[in-house]
């Protein structure tokens, strides 16, 4: 007989499991999956005993008052008073003085050098470059660890927890360079680092213990995309632009890639 | 990839319509509960017209549902109470972009779990940039205070094993990863749906169940050796 496994009956303890039915009429056969879920409902029994200090019946009445000093007065109402008859003179004054400003600065405002602003644009472009390559390089190691895990026979499940909380951290990095790639036109770079966010968040939400089919297919996913080779040579590329910041983004590098690799 | 079923819940927007916990959490009937939301309204209506003691209506209404969730998150009654007066705070800040038709009680217990999940983030980074790993459950948690009451009816020993659970689970709590603790907590203890749960963690229904699984898998494991160990002592103590 095939036991249920332990998210079958976790998700059956909540209600939420599909085939519902199915598990109540094998439950009933199998004293084996009857026990684990008496050991499943345990732990939620326990869960529900577990003490909350009781605040006080007044505790809605002290949080009013420690909050009541810091709601201020209503601010939907704040232009009301500007109408009031006796400001509209003051009120017409000041947006004339900020109109006469406007135009005087307009006419008068020297002119910002363009090579500042290029400066600027060329310095954020390197700070970026280097934290980009720094990311991929942590991403290079996480995956790594997963390609070259060595395998033991007879291993019924695979703890990935370590791995698994670098790629925890590395999904939020991830998307604000892929956004930021996005943003600057980037499209190679946003592209790799949206597989490379894929992978991550899959490895971030899979269970702590993975079977050995189940790591494999993860495995084979970050092989057969070619996903290492492509984040080498965007880090490449990267490093290359450090060294000379002047040089422009080697485009559709990664692109050419993929089609070899398909 | 996931074997759980759709969530009971409807998707639950930023109005709070389709939210189902909190009045399941409630445990009220549902005519009470719609008395309430009907009520809340008024009173959401009343502070948007500028009726600021309206508001207090609602504080003093609610305080008490979020403080319970807030405390299970955070862990100890400081940091809860800093939750449930923030999560007011910004509700009253927000309140125009609050429908008048949905439930002012979920929509308030939606900002204060973002809240949470944004505290307990920080803490982690804060208290990794502070001293490197740490071991939850022996230096780092509040000892509650209610652990420590006396019970009226229980023996000594019971007693003794009713605190040492609590530590137990307080420990497993601190090694669950906020998105995880954030999970269980709306799931188990105020029986959120999937999506509902899938909107404060910002992810989608296949991961927050995983996320889910994963923080039971991970509670029972802290937890079974104590339960089994209990319920032998038990056993071996009547035999």
């Amino acid at each position: 007989m095939k036991h249920r496994t332990e998210e079958e009956l976790i998700g059956y303890q909540f209600g939420e499991v599909k085939e519902r039915m199915e598990i109540a009429a094998h439950l009933k056969e199998c004293a084996e999956c009857r026990e684990e879920l008496v050991r499943i409902e345990a732990v939620f029994g326990a869960l529900d005993t577990m003490p909350i200090p009781d605040p006080g019946e007044d505790y809605g009445e002290r949080v009013w008052q420690r909050i009541a000093p810091r709601l201020g007065e209503k601010k939907a109402r704040w232009w009301e008073s500007i109408f009031v008859p006796q400001r509209l003179v003051a009120v017409g004054g000041i947006v004339a003085l900020v109109i006469l400003a406007f135009v005087a600065g307009r006419w008068t405002k020297p002119r910002v050098p363009v090579v500042d602003q290029a400066d600027a644009t060329k310095v954020r472009e390197r700070v970026l470059v280097v934290a980009v390559g720094e990311h991929l390089g942590r991403t290079e190691m996480v995956l790594m660890e997963l390609e070259n895990a060595p395998e033991q026979k007879g291993q019924k499940a695979i703890n990935i927890s370590e791995t698994q909380r670098r790629a925890e951290d590395l999904v939020e990095e991830n998307r604000l360079y892929r956004q930021t790639a996005l943003k600057e036109g980037d499209q190679a770079m946003a592209s790799v680092l949206d597989e490379l966010e894929r992978v991550l968040l899959d490895i971030a939400n899979s269970p702590e213990e993975l079977t050995p089919a189940a790591f494999e297919t993860i495995r084979k996913r970050i092989e057969e995309q070619g996903l290492l080779f492509k984040v080498r040579v965007v880090k490449q590329g990267l490093d290359e632009r450090k060294a000379n910041p002047d040089a422009r983004p080697a485009e559709n590098k990664t692109r050419g890639m993929e089609r070899k690799k398909v | 990839m996931s074997l759980w079923g759709e969530s009971r819940a409807e998707s639950a927007d930023l109005t709070g319509r389709g939210l189902t916990c909190l009045i399941v959490g409630m445990r009220e009937g549902v005519g009470m509960a719609e008395e309430v939301a009907v009520s809340d309204a008024v009173a959401v209506e009343r502070t948007l017209a500028g009726d600021r003691d309206a508001y207090r209506v609602l504080v003093e209404r609610h305080s008490r549902t979020v403080y319970r969730m807030a405390y299970r998150m955070m862990g100890n009654t400081h940091d809860a109470e800093e939750v449930v007066q923030e999560s007011f705070l910004r509700a009253y800040q927000k309140l125009k972009q609050f429908a008048g038709n949905a439930n002012f009680g979920t929509w308030v217990y939606r900002i204060a779990a973002n809240y949470a999940i944004d505290r307990l983030r920080q803490r982690n980074v804060d208290e990794a940039r502070r001293e490197g790993p740490s071991k939850p459950g022996e230096d780092s948690l509040e000892v509650d205070p209610l652990s420590q009451v006396r019970d009226m009816s229980p023996s000594p020993e019971r007693l003794a094993g009713s605190a040492q659970l609590a530590d137990r689970m307080r420990a497993a709590l601190a090694e669950l990863s906020p998105a995880e603790r954030t999970a269980i907590v709306m799931r188990h203890w105020d029986g959120c749906g999937i999506e509902e749960i899938a909107a404060v963690l910002k992810s989608n229904s296949n991961a927050t169940k995983n996320t889910v699984f994963r923080a039971v898998q991970k509670l029972r494991r802290a937890l079974t050796p104590f339960l089994e160990g209990k319920e032998a002592r038990a056993m071996g103590t009547e035999g």
